[in-house]
């Protein structure tokens, strides 16, 4: 085995045994995204269509996003964590180890997404609750967006925060670029609805393709194109998103060579 | 013990932060079973050189050599065959002894049965066993650096790095330290770089560095260090240091330097010296005792560099 892939493996496992040492990050984790449904989901539920497809309920059109933002929080906490491994001076000893630098982000980025996947496979059941019904969902394609977006996230956050010295330089960024990335994914309001350079804007950002995949094998085509306005297809946004997951990969583990 | 081929050699190691030089030209050898000591003042390139021993920093000219083959810091060969406690805690808090211990193992490949034998029998030679168990948080400083000194040989490393190891440990707690540093200098051959800012410590050490202003000024063993000294130091304790100091300097022409309530003034033949000193400073007026001692490294250290070796690191310095 290979410095690189013992070092990413380590870091990896540290991150599980760290988390499912805190209960309290467990139920906050599963907590957030339930309680951001009820209050969205009631507090638009008179109000919100979506055009094309009226009849759907605002709690069954954002539990894809809710799907999306528990992926995007659990990877936005857990790279917090390098900033904390940083100032206390854990990650010097990892740097002078014999592992490329790369090993880091490898394994952050591992660790990260599996507590996000995690996570998001637990709130997964509820999905019923929220009005959509489970056993049409197209599992393949939503397991492989659930695993590329995860990585994809996990690595940009970890991409972002890796200079920082300072969680909370950390927390301008996450709310000028992260949390924008995901209200403009059509997570909370459909991309056929917005202004035309919103709209373009939310087709540039490569959320609103994870949130179009996520929709799209969970709600089936006539949803997903609709709200998305794209008819571009579970093969196509799922690539899309692959994409996205290695250019933040790689850009993860670029930004650890300084 | 410093002949034959050096464990690890620095050769015209040079490096400068935008226009500061930091380190020029520092030359270095360190062989098996050796301690050598590196010390100065802050900012005298001590944490530059060790940062570039520990591959965090990639120097702008010079080359490190391990057993005479030149070697790249981020070299794997090199990362393997070394180990390093920081000045600053590097464990994760949040996990047990054991689970740190067993961290850092399987980054250097050390898996299953064989991490664990290693694990236990670091923590049985650290006296720690009765410990392994309990978050790292939990433990006493003094425990803390001996965890950090297991986790800096886990992967039974070759060359042991020390960056002010014992800083704010006590003395009892730097004995036992140092007792199984020795023990591993003798037994397997531990070549041991320190810095430090204990004169007891460099003592213990066969060599010594000392660097200014990122120059090496003197090099060698602590015994040639401190015969540059001459054969006293006397010590004057003082309320008023620096006029103290200053009187010594500017009216006896000696070297003088004040530390914690002191005025110490190396010289050779201290006790004809002393009526000097004390009418040089107006008499017992200021001075509230006179003792006459052997010099120290620090004392070595102070007619060197002009500073103090015992001043507090500042943390951070390069």
């Amino acid at each position: 085995m290979s410095h690189l892939v013992a070092t990413a493996h380590a870091l990896w496992l540290r991150d599980l045994k760290r988390f499912f040492r805190q209960p309290s990050r467990v139920v906050g984790a599963l907590g957030q995204p339930v309680v951001f449904w009820a209050v969205f989901g009631a507090g638009f539920s008179r109000s919100f269509k979506v055009p094309g497809a009226e009849d759907t309920a605002y709690g069954a059109f954002l539990f894809p996003g809710i799907l999306a933002m528990t992926l995007l929080f659990t990877a936005i906490f857990s790279t917090v964590s390098v900033i904390e491994d940083r100032r206390e001076g854990f990650l010097q000893a990892v740097l002078a180890g014999p592992a490329p630098r790369s090993a880091i982000a490898l394994g952050k980025t591992l660790g990260g997404a599996t507590l996000a996947l995690i996570q998001t496979l637990l709130l997964l059941p509820f999905a019923p609750l929220a009005g959509v019904p489970l056993l049409q969902a197209n599992f393949p394609a939503l397991l492989a967006t659930m695993v590329l977006t995860a990585l994809a996230v996990t690595a940009l956050s970890f991409a972002l925060a890796w200079s920082f010295h300072s969680s909370q330089g950390f927390h301008a960024v996450m709310s000028i670029l992260l949390i924008p990335m995901w209200i403009l994914s059509g997570a909370m309001f459909p991309v056929s609805g917005a202004s035309e350079w919103l709209g373009w804007l939310m087709k540039l950002n490569p959320m609103t393709w994870c949130v179009t995949a996520l929709r799209r094998s969970l709600q089936g085509d006539a949803l997903a194109t609709a709200a998305s306005g794209m008819s571009s297809g579970a093969g196509m946004e799922v690539a899309v998103v692959a994409g996205f997951c290695v250019v933040a990969v790689g850009l993860a583990m670029l930004r650890t060579r300084r | 013990m410093s002949s034959g081929v050096p464990l690890l050699e620095g050769r015209g190691i040079t490096h400068r932060y935008g226009s500061r030089v930091a380190l020029s030209d520092v030359s270095f050898r360190a062989h098996a079973g050796e301690a050598l000591a590196v010390i100065g003042p802050n900012g005298a390139g001590k944490t530059t050189l060790f940062r570039i021993l520990l591959g965090l920093l990639t120097p702008e000219s010079g080359e490190l050599r391990m057993e005479d083959r030149p070697v790249s810091p981020r070299d794997p060969a090199l990362r393997t065959v070394m180990g390093v406690v920081f000045q600053d805690p590097s464990l994760d808090a949040r996990l047990t002894v054991r689970e740190n211990l067993t961290l850092f193992a399987s980054m250097h490949l050390l898996r299953g049965a064989r991490a664990r034998e290693r694990v236990d029998e670091l923590l049985r030679m650290l006296e720690l066993t009765d410990r392994a168990d309990e978050l790292v948080q939990k433990l006493s400083g003094g425990l803390k650096r001996r965890v950090e000194l297991a986790r800096a040989l886990v992967h039974r490393p070759r060359v042991l790095i020390l960056d002010e190891p014992t800083t704010g440990v006590d003395l009892v707690a730097l004995r036992t330290f140092w007792r199984f540093i020795d023990q591993l200098r003798q037994r397997d051959g531990l070549c041991v770089l320190v810095t430090t800012h204990r004169s007891d410590e460099a003592e213990r050490c066969e060599r010594v560095m000392v660097l200014n202003l990122g120059k090496v000024v003197a090099e060698g063993t602590p015994e040639a260090l401190i015969s540059r000294v001459g054969g006293d130091v006397i010590v004057l304790r003082t309320t008023e240091t620096e006029p103290v100091a200053r009187a010594v300097r500017d009216r006896l022409g000696l070297q003088a330097t004040s530390h914690d309530g002191e005025v110490r003034v190396p010289c050779t033949h201290g006790p004809e010296l002393i009526p000097r000193v004390l009418e040089a400073t107006g008499g017992w007026g200021h001075v509230g005792a006179v003792t006459l001692r052997r010099p120290s490294i620090a004392d070595a250290f102070a007619v060197l560099t002009g500073s103090s070796l015992e001043d507090e690191p500042m943390g951070g310095g390069a």
